[in-house]
């Protein structure tokens, strides 16, 4: 309601404050806005840097084009081509390019981006090459047509503001989280159940919808369409606005949209009329501009307005939490099994016939010096890695070769040896991503705030979360604040949030001081009590021997020796491993060896 | 095609791959130092050759301006450290009298060096002034302001040229005949410098320590500047060495192809393509990257030259494919 009344009265007043002519540059505006909604989809918060929106942009508008002035039919229908030939094209491009890695994926987006409009100017048939097609009917409302920029501008600002409720809500449900969590964290997201190439095709799909009503906005207000403002260079203008205005803000698209076509044409007008003459010097003035406005809000200028504006108190979700999953806790015997585990890399047998059990409720500590494979072990467990021979069973179901994100792994949830947590969120939007297989919404869903007693629930279940690691204070708090210490046991809450039956803890003592080990000692002590299976990947000695029932000892990717810590404590095996032999003994071999030869 | 056809555009692909090459390799360098994409690189390997034709008029150059100014904005951000800001002061005096001075001399021996040198210190200014407090910030950050430089470079690029394409005088002339083919001995010089950065880069990178200073503080910043490495001078370092290839590269290319002030834009984005088809991270990927795009191009203008920059990106997709199979994409991107 805050912001609703606000932006209800600046919507109305608008027109009847600018002369028509500012009229006509707001209207490019908000085009430009829903293709950077867009941007702020896919590259602020899936993490993609996208060099093709321009294309998605240009198939919307020849789409529609198409549609409405060769075949003479309804704009709206225009809109609908418009939708499915740009979300059409996104689905294909994207089920091609959304699994490549690092750089290639951008690079990907430009090839497309050079390719489809090199090809729009040279195919001569249906979109008219280089010289595009004309007089496309206005769009009709209620028998109205809008042929001025003033009608124009109540269409292009209801849809500007519409898409942003959409994607302010799309960003504060589970799917926004998911994407979000792509972003910085592929592993932390994939072990909480997000496909990441599944999200991110969905993010490219959207991405593409967005750029597609804004060519449909842009053929019918321009009412001509050529190849010409859909190229590659339109992209990295997207672009621009999207960095200038703020990557990953909703009301960011429309400042950093607003900003760069004023400045256009301003600049446009303004410099010839100061230097007298024509020249680059638009571009030059823009380009100092950008780098200003770079130099002085890295972080896009719409941050920088939202500090002066009032926040909203963050309110403290009640009412129930979420149903327990129940996931892994139904067979009897061992709730995890380990068969004849192994994995190759080249010659390298990193882990070779390792076989464990750990009974329900137990803690079991997984030990061993450096390279002795434990890493690799919670990483076969885990999903990470494939493992070349063996099984891993969970409660019965066969894991063995499902990857992180199978749903067939709900019920096991596992923390980071460095943690792997979105430091720019808050404490509970990070604990949320753990509840991402116990909750349902879709995307669309999101989008239209159909998921709200399902997020609520989710919200009260990710505090309960941080109350039983004693975060719960800080819940508001980025966790970029948080010390190390606090960092792990925010990893658990998350994984908590996830209602595993089994916990998996990836040396949750590394680099920590010693009270907080202790404190980390205690809260995995309470959990236990509470029920929790745990098993720990630990280097620390101490904390190991002083917390688990059982220990496996590991060493050459081989287990050395399984019993309670007080009998494999003085296991000569284990102590020859971690320590070397004694001093006598390498002798008395050196002196062996000398007799042999 | 006859043989004679297909040796020429055989000699025409390596050619333009030689020029791909540079100016990607010149990008993978300042990348792996910097994290910075500086697709600006392709303004400066134009604005020397550009440069070297207004000096062989008798004119000074807006080059000249331009690079005093930036040292001198350089000087104000060094003003409390006079032993650095000094210096930089004396270098902005010396480029405009470097200038004046050539101007009036005719000689091409003395002009084409003083070009590069008069370039030189645009990029160099550039990563002091825009991307040294900036250092954190995300690659797409780094990217956008590389293309703010580009737009002010390319502005000041017709401001100072005009719109016409200049051809400056090549160092060596003729041609010599190779199978039949007639390749100016130019060209050959261009193959002959893109090969000698090539190797003594890789040299560079892979067996001496400053190489290894480099490539570590791209790699990890914190962790280099504990092992006493200075991530601004390495940064530094790369932006001058970046600078120096492109520029030389454009100086030799320019005679062979014509430049304008516009030209650097489509060099950018085309050693931009082969530095990502390289990994930004190996040298002979760059290679092979650089001719298999030139090849593409240059047969492809034979046969269907409407469609070539079609054929050129659509290519690209299967190589991406072959580039990144397998393994569980899990790892973080930027």
């Amino acid at each position: 309601m805050r912001v609703f009344v606000p932006l209800a009265v600046a919507y109305l007043a608008l027109p009847a404050l600018l002369p028509p002519f500012q009229m006509t540059v707001l209207g490019f505006a908000l085009i430009a806005t829903m293709v950077v909604y867009g941007i702020n989809l896919i590259t602020g918060r899936a993490g993609i840097t996208s060099l093709g929106q321009a294309a998605f942009m240009g198939f919307g508008a020849y789409a529609t084009a198409i549609v409405s002035s060769r075949l003479g039919l309804s704009p709206w229908l225009g809109l609908l081509a418009a939708l499915l030939l740009a979300t059409a094209m996104a689905a294909v491009l994207g089920a091609l390019t959304v699994r490549l890695k690092g750089h290639y994926l951008p690079l990907a987006t430009l090839a497309w981006q050079v390719a489809i409009f090199i090809l729009m100017g040279n195919l001569d048939g249906l979109p008219g090459g280089r010289t595009g097609l004309r007089n496309l009917p206005p769009i009709d409302v209620l028998g109205r047509e809008l042929t001025s920029s003033r009608d124009f501008y109540y269409l292009a600002a209801g849809m500007v503001l519409v898409c942003g409720w959409l994607l302010t809500n799309l960003a504060r449900s589970r799917t926004g989280r998911a994407t979000m969590a792509l972003r910085g964290d592929a592993p932390a997201a994939a072990s909480f159940g997000v496909d990441p190439a599944a999200q991110r095709l969905k993010a490219f799909v959207l991405a593409a919808a967005l750029a597609g009503v804004g060519g449909w906005l842009y053929a019918h207000f321009l009412r001509f369409v050529n190849p010409a403002p859909f190229d590659l260079q339109a992209s990295i203008v997207f672009l621009i606005m999207g960095v200038v205005g703020g990557i990953a803000t909703v009301p960011g698209a429309f400042v950093g949209a607003l900003l760069v076509t004023g400045l256009e044409d301003v600049l446009r007008d303004v410099l010839p009329a100061l230097f007298g003459r024509g020249g680059n010097y638009e571009i030059i003035a823009f380009g100092l501009l950008l780098l200003g406005i770079l130099h002085f809000a890295p972080q896009g200028l719409w941050p920088v307005v939202a500090r002066f504006l009032p926040r909203r108190r963050p309110s403290l979700p009640s009412g129930p939490g979420l149903p327990p999953t129940g996931a892994g806790r139904a067979g009897a015997g061992p709730l995890l099994e380990v068969e004849g585990l192994g994995k190759r890399f080249g010659g390298l047998e990193a882990v070779s016939d390792l076989s464990l059990a750990i009974a329900p409720g137990e803690i079991l500590g997984l030990i061993g010096p450096n390279g002795a494979g434990k890493t690799t072990t919670f990483n076969l467990i885990t999903g990470f890695e494939r493992p070349t021979a063996g099984a891993v069973r969970f409660g019965g179901v066969d894991l063995t070769r499902t990857r992180p994100f199978d749903d067939r792994r709900s019920g096991i949830a596992r923390t980071f040896q460095h943690p792997h947590l979105l430091l720019d969120a808050t404490l509970l939007d990070n604990v949320l991503l753990g509840t991402f297989r116990r909750t349902r919404a879709g995307m669309l869903a999101s989008l239209f705030r159909l998921d709200a007693k399902e997020e609520a629930r989710a919200r009260v279940t990710g505090m309960e979360a941080l109350r039983r690691v004693g975060l719960a204070d800080l819940a508001f708090e980025l966790a970029g604040n948080l010390p190390l210490g606090n960092q792990r046991r925010l990893e658990i809450a998350r994984a908590l949030a996830a209602d595993p039956s089994l916990l998996l803890l990836d040396e949750p003592a590394a680099g920590l001081r010693d009270a907080e080990k202790l404190e980390l000692a205690d809260l995995i002590r309470q959990l236990a009590a509470e029920g929790m299976t745990v098993l720990l990947v630990e280097h620390d000695m101490d904390l190991v021997m002083n917390l688990v029932d059982r220990v496996i000892v590991m060493n050459y990717g081989r287990k050395l020796a399984e019993g309670p810590p007080a009998v494999v404590q003085n296991d000569p095996a284990v102590v020859e491993a971690y320590l070397g032999k004694p001093a006598e003994d390498v002798h008395g071999d050196a002196e062996a060896e000398l007799a042999d030869a | 095609m006859d043989q004679t056809v297909f040796l020429f555009l055989l000699s025409d692909g390596v050619i333009s791959g030689a020029i791909y090459a540079l100016i990607a390799v010149s990008l993978v360098l300042t990348f792996n130092v910097t994290r910075v994409i500086a697709v600006f690189v392709g303004e400066l390997a134009v604005f020397a050759p550009l440069t070297y034709a207004v000096l062989l008029t008798g004119k000074v150059p807006g080059t000249v301006w331009l690079s005093a100014a930036m040292l001198v904005l350089w000087a104000g951000l060094e003003r409390e450290r006079p032993r650095t800001a000094l210096p930089l002061l004396g270098a902005a005096g010396a480029t405009v009298g470097l200038a004046y001075l050539t101007a009036s001399a005719t000689s091409p021996w003395l002009l084409w060096p003083a070009a590069v040198l008069l370039v030189l210190p645009i990029g160099a200014a550039a990563y002091r002034v825009f991307y040294q407090p900036k250092l954190s910030e995300t690659v797409l950050f780094l990217l956008i302001q590389a293309v703010g430089i580009h737009f002010v470079l390319q502005g000041l690029g017709l401001v100072f040229f005009g719109p016409e394409q200049l051809r400056p005088p090549p160092l060596l002339r003729g041609t010599i005949t190779l199978l039949g083919v007639p390749v100016a001995r130019q060209a050959l010089l261009v193959l002959l410098f893109a090969f000698l950065v090539l190797a003594l880069l890789g040299w560079l990178f892979n067996f001496t320590v400053i190489g290894k200073a480099l490539r570590a503080s791209a790699m990890n910043r914190r962790g280099a500047m504990l092992m006493g490495i200075d991530p601004f001078r390495a940064g530094m370092t790369a932006f001058l060495l970046t600078s120096l290839v492109a520029g030389v590269a454009g100086m030799l290319v320019a005679p062979i192809t014509n430049v304008a002030y516009y030209s650097g834009f489509s060099l950018g984005i085309k050693g931009f393509v082969v530095a990502i088809l390289a990994g930004f991270a190996s040298y002979p990927l760059v290679i092979a990257g650089a001719l298999f795009m030139a090849l593409v191009e240059s047969f492809s203008a034979f046969y269907a030259s409407a469609y070539r920059e079609v054929l050129v990106f659509a290519l690209i997709l299967p190589v991406l494919f072959w580039r990144s199979v397998a393994t569980l994409d899990l790892g973080g991107d930027e």
